[in-house]
């Protein structure tokens, strides 16, 4: 049995990552878990992570060991739908008390791993370490291995206490807990040549479910769904499938890339966003399938799958090309993961006037510039009122975007639309993409809208809040660039790395000070890059943008 | 008199209870120009303030000193005062109110020595607005850390006052529990000023999260009570406070001000608002206003038209304790029957809920005692609603969190008008269930003794 550290560092050492493989030894060590900011954090810890990735497995207790606040303040939040089992969605807890604290809470534990045995009899109960047990040190490996073998049942300890890291270090920790504990130690009752995984999706709306009528039909068997609308015996069974999917996200690489090298499952990275990419993926698994032994035919059949719905798609888009003419989106997300999104929102006849930047690479960027043109709007970390700014000076229709913003574009009588995971349509493989055609066209002609724009009748058209916020901005943005001195504050106040909060200002210093002329000098000096590594490219370009004589003068 | 038991699982099911220092945080969330910070690891924060974001449908402020494990095992100090000066430089706030965790709590961080240090080596935050509460999450619950937080605020934000000081005869603090919504404040608001009086509301929920669009965009509290404002609660002439978690605040108000306090337990039905309604009257001698003697009219025909669905109706009610009293107190006086109640924490109004027993315990429990006790009408948040589609039983919601319907902030209990609405729609409710559910069929009543049952005896 490893421990906790051991397994963290070896996540850290994931070689199927791309961004790690760009790391050094010492880099790699440190993980890929950014500095958090005390007072300027957001977004959950490792335990919440673990629990995302699991939860989802619909038959199985979720028991979650420590104070009330993990399970008490979190649970019934997710919205993946089951086929099955709803035991998913009850909620068990030790709902440790200070005198638990005081003498320990492993008794606690296995009493109440006893008790849902006793009432609810699921196949598996995976138990979730959280910070103040592991604090006080209850030793949940070793309480679950008591109780699996006094139960005969497996009793799976996913060992993602909060404060080890943030939410994707704690996919990972409990992808390494399927691995250890799960995966591999149960037996098919048949296999076939057409035996898939698919790895890291959580069936959010049920969405999954837009896509696998058509896996169905190709007669391709989804041995386990790690996670979504998975069930406990699947997963356990999962090592003998003939290859694996990982969709989009890398939330579980791990996972997708240890089972390709225990037990020979290879995999693509691949999504169901988007008509584009799920005709590739489709394609993908069957060239996979059929690389492993599955008939050749396979390939006629899926293309003609593909030629079918890819017609009924773009025939049903067809319709909104009139209403969306001359429409503009802004597209916010944490990195455009989907292009085959911004080419469907596009062949429906949307303009998008500008996408967010802030965790795309330089290649993304690129890719940003030809799809979108050169005057694309980039952007890359924005206060609300910049926000709101860029909503008007683009003069969008309609924002897309994450859970976050969508305050600034409501306030701002502005028709948003949620594509990030807590939204409550299903937006995958074909169907989905009319369904977000249709989602857009709803919420752009709603007549709500021209209501709310309108200012009260007592109000002075030009004091509203909306036009006070700009006239703000504009004067700030006058006053500056008056100033010389604070144009070149504000200039180099830029943020350029947001994993290590470092500013232009710093960047062009240590050029300066050092002669530095590679993002690995710079990184050296100022940690800039030291995280996520999305800001390379602006580095670069800041590199390149300096005056040869610096330069000259280090050599 | 119920008897107050505890529930002996090792194991909660499907909890009723959320923690204390989520419920310190929404108090801090009545107060304009506010961040709320949790001393914890980020997902104390985080998923305190998921749930507030789905009950309210507002973005919401809320930090974390962003606990590692390392800086969790040699002790929060920088992180608490990198938070603190992280959040003061950044978003300009009025005050930032800090409460405890069980991680930090485990460790035993003396966070209000942190504070003086801090203070000390940083002197543009001597005289800044800065509360720490201590709600550890293995204790306790929500009720507990909010009643814990606005006792504090009153220590540490109110000025005293010189004994003799003349008072402001008009000025009226008001100090709600946290089971009333910015609705519920308004209201209160609304009545109170129509006697003349002035109210300052402590916390003021109602300033904030409202829905209403702000002038400015602020990462801190939108609205709520001021500092300033907070300051001078000693210049009042009298005290309200709703709920019994409020009598410790308002105790502390008096202690330290001398301002004298009436408490009002409840607020939802009719006896109720007659003393309220009476209190405001002889406080500013002035006659009720003939708006709420209409009001009153209209709550005592609406008890009149409701009672033939409410009346005899099994009620199962899971609730913090001053919510549970509240509502289950209106009901058992429309004649319902309590017949099963759960609560997340101990209270001295539980054992006056008219029933034979309160358990502090859990959904699985409310749902196990309901289906024991074949109850009719279940009321409890939104996480009961695994629960209510197994029973098969209308399902009111109430309480925090609501995050599955929308208009949460906005609902009403108090006042004869509040009480009027929650009365039509507990009845409407139970209406709908019938006119779906219940409808007669030839053979209803062709069993043999069929509708002649004995009542199923009580369990206690």
């Amino acid at each position: 049995m490893t421990s906790l550290s051991a397994t963290i560092q070896d996540v850290f050492n994931e070689p199927g990552c791309g961004k790690n493989a760009n790391k050094t030894e010492a880099e790699r060590k440190k993980g890929c878990t950014k500095q958090l900011q005390p007072g300027g954090a957001a977004g959950g810890c490792a335990f919440d992570g673990a629990k995302i990735a699991l939860q989802p497995f619909t038959d199985v207790a979720h028991l979650v060991h420590g104070p009330i606040a993990c399970e008490g303040n979190s649970w019934d939040n997710r919205g993946s739908a089951s086929s099955g089992s709803d035991l998913w969605r009850r909620s068990f807890t030790t709902d440790m008390n200070e005198t638990d604290i005081v003498f320990g809470g492993e008794k606690r534990l296995y009493k109440a791993i006893k008790e849902v045995i006793e009432k609810y009899d699921p196949p598996a109960i995976f138990v979730y370490q959280t910070c103040v047990p592991a604090m006080i040190g209850d030793d949940i490996n070793a309480v679950c291995k008591a109780a699996a073998t006094k139960f005969g049942k497996p009793v799976i300890p996913v060992n993602s206490p909060g404060f080890v890291g943030p939410k994707n270090l704690g996919n990972k920790l409990a992808g390494e807990a399927l691995l250890e504990h799960v995966i591999g130690t149960e037996e098919p009752d048949y296999t076939t040549p057409y035996d898939i995984n698919i790895i890291g999706e959580y069936n959010l709306s049920g969405e999954f479910w837009q896509i696998k009528p058509l896996l169905d039909e190709l007669g391709i068997r989804i041995l386990s769904c790690i996670s979504g609308d998975g069930k406990y015996r699947e997963l356990a069974y999962s090592h003998r499938a003939k290859a694996a999917m990982m969709v989009c996200s890398k939330a579980m690489i791990n996972v997708a890339r240890k089972m390709e090298e225990r037990y020979g499952i290879p995999f693509f990275e691949g999504s169901f966003y988007g008509i584009q990419d799920s005709s590739d993926s489709l394609r993908e698994i069957a060239r996979m399938l059929i690389e492993r032994g599955a008939p050749a035919e396979l390939m006629e059949r899926t293309e003609a799958v593909i030629a079918r719905e890819e017609a009924k798609a773009w025939a049903a888009i067809e319709r909104f090309k009139p209403r969306f003419k001359d429409k503009k989106v802004l597209l916010i997300t944490g990195g455009v993961k989907s292009w085959s999104v911004v080419a469907a929102l596009q062949e429906a006849g949307l303009e998008i006037v500008g996408t967010s930047v802030k965790k795309s690479t330089k290649e993304d960027k690129e890719r940003i510039k030809e799809l979108m043109g050169q005057d694309a709007h980039m952007i890359e970390d924005m206060t609300p009122r910049e926000m709101y700014k860029m909503l008007k000076d683009a003069r969008a229709d309609i924002m897309l975007s994450g859970g976050k913003s969508q305050f600034v574009a409501l306030k701002a009588a502005m028709p948003w639309l949620d594509i990030n995971q807590e939204r409550s349509h299903g937006y995958m493989g074909y169907i989905g993409m009319v369904e977000l055609m249709e989602e857009i066209d709803k919420a752009l002609y709603n007549p709500m809208w021209a209501q709310l724009r309108r200012p009260a009748p007592w109000d002075d058209a030009g004091a509203n809040w909306q036009t006070k916020a700009m006239a703000q901005m504009d004067a700030q943005a006058a006053e500056i660039a008056a100033d010389p001195a604070r144009a070149e504050e504000t200039r180099r106040a830029k943020k350029i790395c947001f994993c290590k909060t470092v500013e232009l200002g710093a960047i062009e210093d240590a050029i300066a000070a050092h002669g530095l002329t590679t993002v690995d000098g710079v990184k050296e000096r100022t940690n800039a890059s030291g995280g996520c590594g999305a800001c390379k490219g602006r580095i670069e370009d800041i590199l390149a943008a300096q005056p040869t004589p610096v330069l000259q003068a280090a050599e | 008199m119920a008897i107050v038991t505890t529930s002996k699982k090792a194991c909660s099911v499907n909890p009723l209870k959320m923690s204390q220092p989520i419920g310190g945080s929404f108090a801090f969330m009545g107060l304009r120009g506010a961040m709320p910070l949790l001393h914890g690891s980020q997902g104390c924060t985080s998923f305190g303030l998921t749930l507030f974001v789905r009950h309210f449908k507002e973005a919401v402020p809320m930090q974390t000193t962003a606990m590692s494990e390392v800086a969790t095992v040699l002790g929060g100090y920088e992180n608490v005062e990198q938070a603190i000066l992280n959040i003061y430089n950044r978003t300009k706030p009025e005050i930032i109110g800090i409460n405890s965790t069980g991680v930090t709590e485990t460790k035993g961080d003396d966070v209000e020595g942190f504070i003086r240090l801090i203070r000390q080596k940083h002197p543009q935050l001597e005289k800044f607005p800065l509360v720490y509460v201590s709600t550890p999450d293995f204790k306790g619950a929500f009720q507990d850390g909010w009643e814990k937080t606005v006792a504090r605020m009153v220590e540490v934000l109110v000025d005293p006052v010189e004994a003799g000081t003349v008072r402001d005869p008009v000025r009226v603090n008001v100090l709600p529990g946290c089971h009333l919504t910015p609705g519920d404040l308004d209201e209160l608001r609304t009545i109170i000023e129509d006697f003349g009086l002035k109210p300052s509301f402590l916390p003021d929920l109602a300033g904030s999260l409202d829905g209403h669009i702000p002038d400015e965009f602020t990462p801190t509290t939108i609205g709520g009570i001021g500092v300033d404002e907070i300051a001078t609660m000693g210049q009042a002439a009298w005290t309200i406070a709703i709920g019994a978690q409020m009598e410790r605040a308002a105790e502390a108000m008096q202690e330290r001000t001398g301002v004298p306090f009436r408490l009002f337990e409840r607020l939802c039905g009719l006896i109720p608002n007659d003393e309220f309604i009476v209190f405001l009257s002889e406080i500013s001698g002035r006659p009720v206003p003939v708006k709420y003697r209409r009001q009153r009219g209209q709550l005592a025909d609406a008890m009149l038209d409701a009672h033939f669905h409410i009346g005899g109706r099994k009620l199962a009610i899971g609730a913090e304790p001053d919510l549970l009293f509240d509502l289950s107190s209106m009901l058992h006086e429309m004649g319902a029957e309590v017949a099963a109640a759960v609560t997340t924490t101990a209270s001295p109004v539980l054992e006056r809920v008219k029933t034979h027993e309160v358990l502090i315990g859990d959904l699985e429990d409310l749902e196990e005692l309901a289906k024991a006790r074949d109850c009719d009408l279940l009321i409890t948040h939104s996480h009961g609603r695994q629960a209510a589609s197994r029973l098969k039983i209308p399902f009111y919601r109430a309480g925090f969190p609501m995050f599955d319907r929308l208009g949460a902030g906005h609902l009403m209990s108090v006042g004869y008008r509040g009480t009027r609405d929650l009365v039509f729609d507990l009845a409407n409710l139970v209406i709908a269930d019938r006119e779906n559910n219940h409808q007669p069929t030839p053979d209803t009543w062709r069993n043999t003794g069929a509708g002649l049952q004995v009542v199923p005896p009580q369990l206690h």
